[in-house]
């Protein structure tokens, strides 16, 4: 199969990568990018493991193609933090304990950092609605609702 | 297998035309891409239609609203107008996948799918949506009820594709509802389902309705009968019980895992019902 070349733009860096036409956006950000922190789970767009932002909007990178990703803006997990800073998800997720095996983690940072870029207070029940395309096995989901709670919280008083 | 980015709607449909292999159009993929994961369908040719001047948009056209074909459920949900005049076409498609979903599935790809479960189908037919067709002989527009032709199967022939559903105008005292029943409350595909789309007059009597179902036959169901039984009414329990009586005269489901003909011909009527009442309490409030 002829290989594509994409030029993207992923965490604010410019790059050119090559793809095969029907690799999804997730095995060209871990394989042939590097960018690990992006997990795959279900691969059919289930369980938001592979969560990532394709200019702007929080999608399923599983359910995207590579070459979709030509002139596009994408945010990964790796672009949370500013060097070693963490961002505050980050943090109140640690603090929390928000996590046991740490697969789903990276999915539900990116998309509930894309809820509290649109709103920084998000209820209880908006925050369940947004990640409910994240599942966690191991948590129950209560630590991470919290987490979310405190990290945006934090950001609104900074 | 190879993919195509077109500029034109004309080049897609000259691309679809021409290829003796499979091939499949790519919108937001969350349908097509499963299936290929799945290995249910293995294509020759992927035309990705995003590149298309106006495909992701929404433009306001003769006082009603023209979705093109890559508007995701996320963007029509963030549009203030469709919101205000189609509340139910926008309730359905949003009930659609998770917020991941949202952010790329589309009205005219859960049309296209051809699911007679399809939650944004029964709430397009009941809104009288008009789907506008490319292909390689021109431009034709073709209503959306006319799309499906069973379970996954559409009319459209070789070369065709939906570029944009037309939402039309309505006066005032108009509105839409849909409802739908799945076993868990999120992220799941419809038992059954209901549209309705009614205009109240000056007096909030009901002068124009139409009543689709969904998920209880292999193609949505415009039901006459269901809207016959709310004109001219105020949608009273003797209204509502022959608009009832109707749905489920109307219900030829199928019995699976997730739902019997029985339930699904019961729960058909009780959605219709809700429906009704959720769009007639919505257009009262806009008369």
């Amino acid at each position: 199969m002829k290989t594509i070349q994409i030029s993207t733009t992923v965490n604010g860096d410019a790059l050119e990568t090559l793809c095969a036409p029907d690799e999804t956006l997730l095995d060209v950000l871990r394989n042939r990018l590097g960018l690990t922190g992006v997990k795959e789970g279900c691969g059919t767009g289930d369980c938001g493991a592979c969560s990532v932002t394709l200019d702007g909007r929080l999608v399923c990178s599983c359910l995207v193609l590579g070459v979709e990703a030509d002139g596009a803006h994408i945010g990964t997990v790796e672009g949370l933090a500013d060097h070693d800073h963490l961002h505050p998800l980050q943090r109140h997720f640690i603090d929390g304990a928000a996590l046991q095996c740490g697969i789903c983690t990276p999915g539900i940072l990116v998309a509930a950092k894309a809820l509290l870029d649109r709103n920084p207070d998000p209820s209880e029940s908006e925050i369940r609605y947004w990640l409910a395309g994240n599942l966690c096995r191991c948590t129950g989901y209560d630590k991470i609702i919290k987490a979310v709670q405190s990290a945006a919280a934090e950001m609104r008083s900074a | 297998m190879r993919y195509e980015r077109p500029q034109t709607a004309t080049q897609a449909a000259q691309l679809l035309a021409n290829e003796p292999g499979l091939a499949r159009i790519l919108a937001g993929g969350t349908d097509v891409l499963v299936q290929m994961k799945a290995g249910m369908v293995t294509p020759d040719l992927v035309v990705d239609i995003k590149k298309i001047a106006q495909i992701g948009n929404i433009q306001s056209e003769e006082g009603g609203y023209r979705i093109g074909a890559a508007v995701s459920g996320a963007q029509l949900g963030e549009h203030a107008g469709v919101c205000a005049q189609w509340p139910g076409v926008v309730e359905a498609a949003q009930l659609i996948g998770s917020t991941q979903v949202q952010g790329r599935a589309t009205m005219v790809g859960n049309l296209c799918n051809g699911s007679p479960a399809a939650d944004s189908v029964p709430a397009l037919v009941a809104a009288n949506a008009v789907a506008r067709i490319t292909g390689p002989n021109g431009t034709r527009d073709c209503p959306v009820a006319d799309i499906p032709a069973g379970p996954g199967r559409t009319t459209l022939t070789k070369g065709e594709l939906i570029t944009s559903v037309f939402l039309p105008a309505r006066p005032q005292g108009a509105a839409d509802a849909y409802l739908r029943f799945t076993p868990r409350t999120e992220m799941d595909i419809a038992v059954a389902s209901a549209a309705v789309s009614l205009t109240l007059d000056a007096q909030g009597r009901c002068c124009e309705a139409r009543v689709v179902l969904g998920a209880v036959a292999p193609r949505v169901v415009l039901v006459a009968e269901a809207a016959a039984a709310l004109i001219g009414t105020h949608l009273e329990p003797p209204a509502l019980d022959a608009m009832v009586a109707a749905c489920r005269a109307a219900c030829a489901p199928i019995d699976d895992k997730r739902g019997t003909v029985a339930f699904r011909t019961q729960v058909a009527g009780v959605l219709a019902k809700r429906a009704a009442v959720i769009a007639q309490t919505r257009a009262g409030a806009k008369s």
